[in-house]
């Protein structure tokens, strides 16, 4: 009974394809249809075709963007609008870099003091989707020298990679996340039961102290060091989080 | 949120589309977080290239650069298989095993349809039928359009389109018992 369906072999049932969906014009639509009033295989092919299209519509689901991504997004791209004001009065070296188009907008954001809105929800974002299942680690590590070069040829820059294991917070791993709009490395370390993730890219203004910031019970640090940027984020108590980036500093 | 400058950027460009570029990406990977892995980073790129971006059809652009994200990350997984870590097969269970383009794909739509809704059998067409249904059936797109994002001829695109039909209607007969 089944087989009595199938459309079988004629060279027009490309054409009727065509004009189901919606692409012939109206002398071609004519010719067609002079040819299939007497071809049963090319009717039997416009009947699958439907049959097709009705069942993909209802069983095949069309996945919308989740709100998270368009959230991730679109901060992704709102402080960079900011950044362009504000290099009107930047340094000479940095402004010759704003020559136009979007990789020196994105160099740019770099240079802007971390203060860029929006930026220590999208490091408090990454922190958080990391924690899904899976997503911890894309290198899982005993120590730095595995580390470090799983970073070599994924990133444009060195990250520091450093192990505070005599200190209490061992590196577990490292991987690969998005910051506005680029490629950050972001190096996971434990502590007892919680996550510290420190995120670090190219940064070229002057060392700064750590700053601290909180969000939503977590608790973000930020500072800026031998040229790079340099944001930790956890759910650990707010003094163990200062603790962190101030052994993390000091040591070489 | 008007823009001052009147003229196009990154965000008029890409963000209308992101629907389109999540469904494609969804449908390319079959897995929800690779999905959102491949558009991220396809918005990473896109905010790399927009400037010298000068065509009209941004959704075209913006999702020829989603498939060649999914593209990259796909080869990037058959060459280096990521440590499993923790968690249970559920998530192994619901995601078919990538289609090997060797295999004939009426052997595995036989395989597959015993336990499978159209939504499986579409998943476990050849990656290139699936993104040209997908584009066409979900996305509704026009061939020329199909076309440029997938980056073969208008006649290539029909007869993928044909192929795949023909392959879920075969398969959804032996299935549907009204």
């Amino acid at each position: 009974m089944t087989r009595s369906h199938d459309p079988g072999e004629c060279e027009m049932t490309l054409l009727v394809q065509a004009e189901f969906d919606g692409e012939l014009d109206a002398a071609q639509a004519a010719a067609l249809a002079t040819h299939r009033a007497d071809c049963p295989i090319c009717q039997a092919a416009a009947e699958s075709l439907g049959r097709v299209r009705q069942a993909l519509r209802e069983q095949a689901p069309y996945h919308r963007a989740p709100d998270s991504l368009r959230a991730r997004l679109t901060a992704q791209a709102a402080p960079r609008r900011v950044t362009l004001v504000r290099t009107a009065g930047w340094r000479r070296a940095a402004a010759a870099f704003v020559a136009g188009g979007a990789i020196a907008a994105s160099v740019m954001l770099a240079l802007v003091p971390s203060g860029a809105p929006g930026l220590s929800d999208q490091v408090l974002a990454g922190h958080l989707r990391a924690l899904e299942p899976g997503h911890l680690e894309d290198v899982i590590s005993t120590d730095q020298h595995t580390v470090k070069p799983w970073f070599d040829g994924k990133l444009d820059f060195a990250p520091p990679v450093k192990d505070l294991k005599a200190d209490g917070f061992p590196l577990e791993g490292g991987r690969l996340d998005y910051l506005d709009g680029r490629r950050v490395a972001a190096m996971v370390y434990g502590r007892a039961k919680h996550v510290i993730d420190l995120y670090a890219w190219p940064d070229a203004g002057a060392d700064t102290a750590p700053t601290v910031l909180e969000r939503d019970g977590y608790t973000l640090v930020r500072w800026r060091q031998d040229g790079m940027a340099l944001w930790a984020v956890s759910d650990v108590e707010r003094d163990q989080l200062v603790d962190f980036a101030r052994r993390w500093r000091a040591m070489p | 949120m008007g823009r001052s400058d009147g003229g196009r950027d990154f965000e008029s460009l890409v963000l209308p589309h992101l629907d389109a570029a999540y469904n494609l990406a969804r449908w390319l990977m079959r897995d929800p977080v690779a999905a959102e892995d491949v558009v991220q980073e396809a918005a990473v790129r896109a905010l790399t290239y927009f400037a010298s971006f000068r065509g009209d059809n941004a959704r075209g652009w913006f999702l020829q650069i989603v498939r060649n994200a999914a593209y990259a990350s796909m080869k990037l997984d058959r060459g280096l298989r990521t440590v499993p870590l923790a968690s249970g097969g559920d998530a192994d269970a619901a995601a078919p095993e990538p289609a090997d383009p060797a295999d004939d794909p009426e052997h595995t739509l036989v395989k597959t349809q015993a336990h499978a809704g159209l939504d499986r059998l579409l998943a476990g067409l050849p990656v290139e039928l699936r993104e040209t249904i997908v584009l066409r059936e979900l996305q509704e797109l026009a061939y020329k359009d199909i076309a440029q994002i997938t980056e073969v001829p208008i006649g290539t695109v029909m007869s993928r389109l044909w192929r795949a039909r023909r392959l879920l209607a075969a398969a959804a007969q032996h299935e549907a018992v009204p």
